[in-house]
């Protein structure tokens, strides 16, 4: 077994990292550029950005690559170079990673509707454009592969899954994205949190969870839905709060302290592995850590 | 005498539309609508629901055969059909693949009906340009808008992902749309709505259009900081906030 999945599945409380995008933005990224052409353009800001989050106590960090699908990079005329782009992401963040601390190599929804789900995609083409994605990565040097913010988890995600693990035979972390809406939690697809874990588990997931789209109080409920339904380990990057706009600028009002607090509501929710997601920072890590460790002070 | 659920000439809407509307004004809306609808139109609205393709083109196709207007298939048919739909959506009782379903259904119908509306010189309920915002390809939530602002009856012209403020201009100008909705997924192309709107005040066309805004973290608040006219926090929400800043919704506040 992997050293990661070792540790993980000891049940050890280990924290994750916070926000990429955001990050980037404040090193130079324009808005609406292309995160992972940073990896070739700007490694000093990607390696630094690994750095800055293992030296505030990140466990683990996830790679520049959310959006380092063929289908995500064609659409900046970076099709062709999935694999490069990606084995980057995977290289930079462990050149920055201390001896016994993890690079998860992140995959991010590809934007498209499979057939059998009312879209256009088709399911063996997505497939292959998860499986060299992950080659790409896995050539990096990844420990695991986080395939996150998914919203069809019998669909995309259960491809993806079973790609990765075909291609590369990493761990995976598979995370989906809930949304609040008038009877509960729900995926974009309909799943709740219950059914998401139940199929996860049979897509051959080794840690499962949740990420990104609501905040700290709803993703306890999810975590809490999941852990009924799977004995796995449950891993969750949660947002700072919901944004506003404040000044024309925007805003993510959960503090860091705030989300520490919080998290110890996670953890006992059933949450093994914890992390930032859209706007949070080093910061934001710094604190869950410090909390965690020392949870008295 | 007010309509009453019985009044439905069909057991699969009467159903339907008993289980799934729950609130008091839509139920009382939807049964009038349906109560006074003919009989085989009411058949292509339950295609509609059910998400079947084939039926909803064969029936369409048999109903302009027996002699009923294109218009009244459309409003009793299909978009009959698609307010059940859209409130099943909101109320979480259905989800994307079966919006997705629903929408490739009445598109099967609407394939009928659209060349004989646009021959006859029928005017839609409005003409709409969107599209996701400058810097950001995110288009699943606005796709889903679009899908349900056609179901309703709107012309809606889609300008895609990553439109920049001159091409939503010159698209509001060329086709002399009455209405602009602009969406974004990201929290950094999301002020992009913002320097769209100014651009139409810089472009002095800002009167001409009214402007909508949506997308995962867009707020009340900020569409209003921005100076839009509507915020619609979901697709069916996208459709009433246009009836309503076309008029057309029962509250013409603004024409």
């Amino acid at each position: 077994m992997s050293e990661f999945l070792e540790r993980v599945s000891a049940g050890e409380i280990l924290v994750s990292d916070g926000a990429t995008g955001t990050y980037l933005q404040n090193n130079g990224l324009e808005p609406g550029g292309c995160p992972e052409a940073f990896n070739a353009e700007r490694p000093d800001v990607v390696q630094g950005m690994a750095a800055a989050y293992f030296a505030a106590g990140s466990d683990m960090v996830e790679t520049n690559s959310f959006g380092g699908s063929r289908y995500m990079l064609a659409k900046y005329g970076l099709g062709e170079r999935v694999v490069e782009l990606n084995r980057l992401a995977g290289e930079l963040a462990r050149r920055a990673a201390p001896t016994g601390r993890f690079v998860l190599g992140s995959i991010g929804p590809t934007g498209e509707i499979l057939e059998e789900k009312g879209g256009t995609a088709d399911a063996a083409e997505m497939r292959d454009v998860f499986a060299e994605q992950a080659r790409g990565l896995a050539a990096g040097g990844v420990d695991a592969i986080c395939i996150e913010t998914m919203s069809d988890v019998t669909g995309e995600m259960t491809l993806a899954i079973k790609a990765v693990k075909e291609e590369t035979g990493l761990p995976v972390v598979a995370t989906l994205c809930f949304d609040r809406g008038p009877r509960g939690l729900f995926t974009m697809m309909g799943d709740t949190p219950q059914s998401t874990a139940e199929a996860l588990t049979a897509a051959g997931a080794d840690v499962v969870g949740s990420n990104c789209g609501i905040a700290i109080g709803d993703m306890i409920e999810v975590i809490s839905g999941m852990r009924q339904a799977t004995g796995l380990p449950i891993l969750t990057h949660i947002n700072a709060g919901l944004p506003r706009i404040e000044g024309g600028e925007i805003v993510y009002p959960d503090a860091p302290d705030f989300m520490a607090e919080q998290m110890e509501r996670v953890v006992a929710a059933g949450a093994s592995i914890i992390g930032g997601c859209c706007g949070t920072g080093p910061d934001h890590v710094r604190a869950f850590v410090s909390r965690l460790r020392d949870p008295a002070a | 005498m007010m309509p009453e659920l019985a009044d439905i000439p069909n057991d699969f809407i009467r159903g339907e539309l008993d289980e799934f509307v729950e609130r008091e004004d839509e139920r009382t809306e939807l049964i009038s609508l349906y109560a006074a609808a003919e009989p085989h139109l009411l058949e292509i609205a339950a295609a509609i629901i059910a998400g079947e393709n084939g039926p909803a083109d064969e029936l369409t196709k048999g109903a302009l055969e027996r002699g009923s207007g294109a218009l009244q298939i459309m409003d009793d048919g299909l978009i009959a059909g698609m307010a059940l739909v859209g409130i099943k959506f909101r109320e979480n009782f259905i989800f994307v693949p079966e919006v997705l379903a629903c929408a490739r259904a009445m598109k099967a119908g609407m394939a009928h009906i659209e060349p004989i509306l646009s021959a006859s010189g029928v005017e839609p309920l409005a003409r709409v340009i969107m599209g996701t915002v400058k810097g950001d390809l995110h288009d699943i939530g606005k796709n889903l808008c679009i899908m349900l602002m056609r179901g309703a009856g709107f012309e809606v012209v889609d300008l895609g992902v990553d439109t920049s403020a001159d091409e939503f201009i010159d698209a509001v100008e060329e086709h002399e749309a009455s209405l602009l909705g602009m969406s974004a997924l990201l929290t950094t192309t999301m002020p992009n709505m913002g320097r769209t709107i100014e651009a139409f005040i810089d472009a002095d066309l800002r009167d001409d259009v009214k402007i909508m805004v949506g997308g995962a973290p867009v707020t009340p608040d900020f569409a209003d900081e921005m100076g839009a006219d509507a915020y619609g926090d979901n697709a069916v929400e996208c459709v009433e906030v246009a009836k309503r800043l076309v008029g057309v919704a029962g509250e013409p506040e603004i024409v």
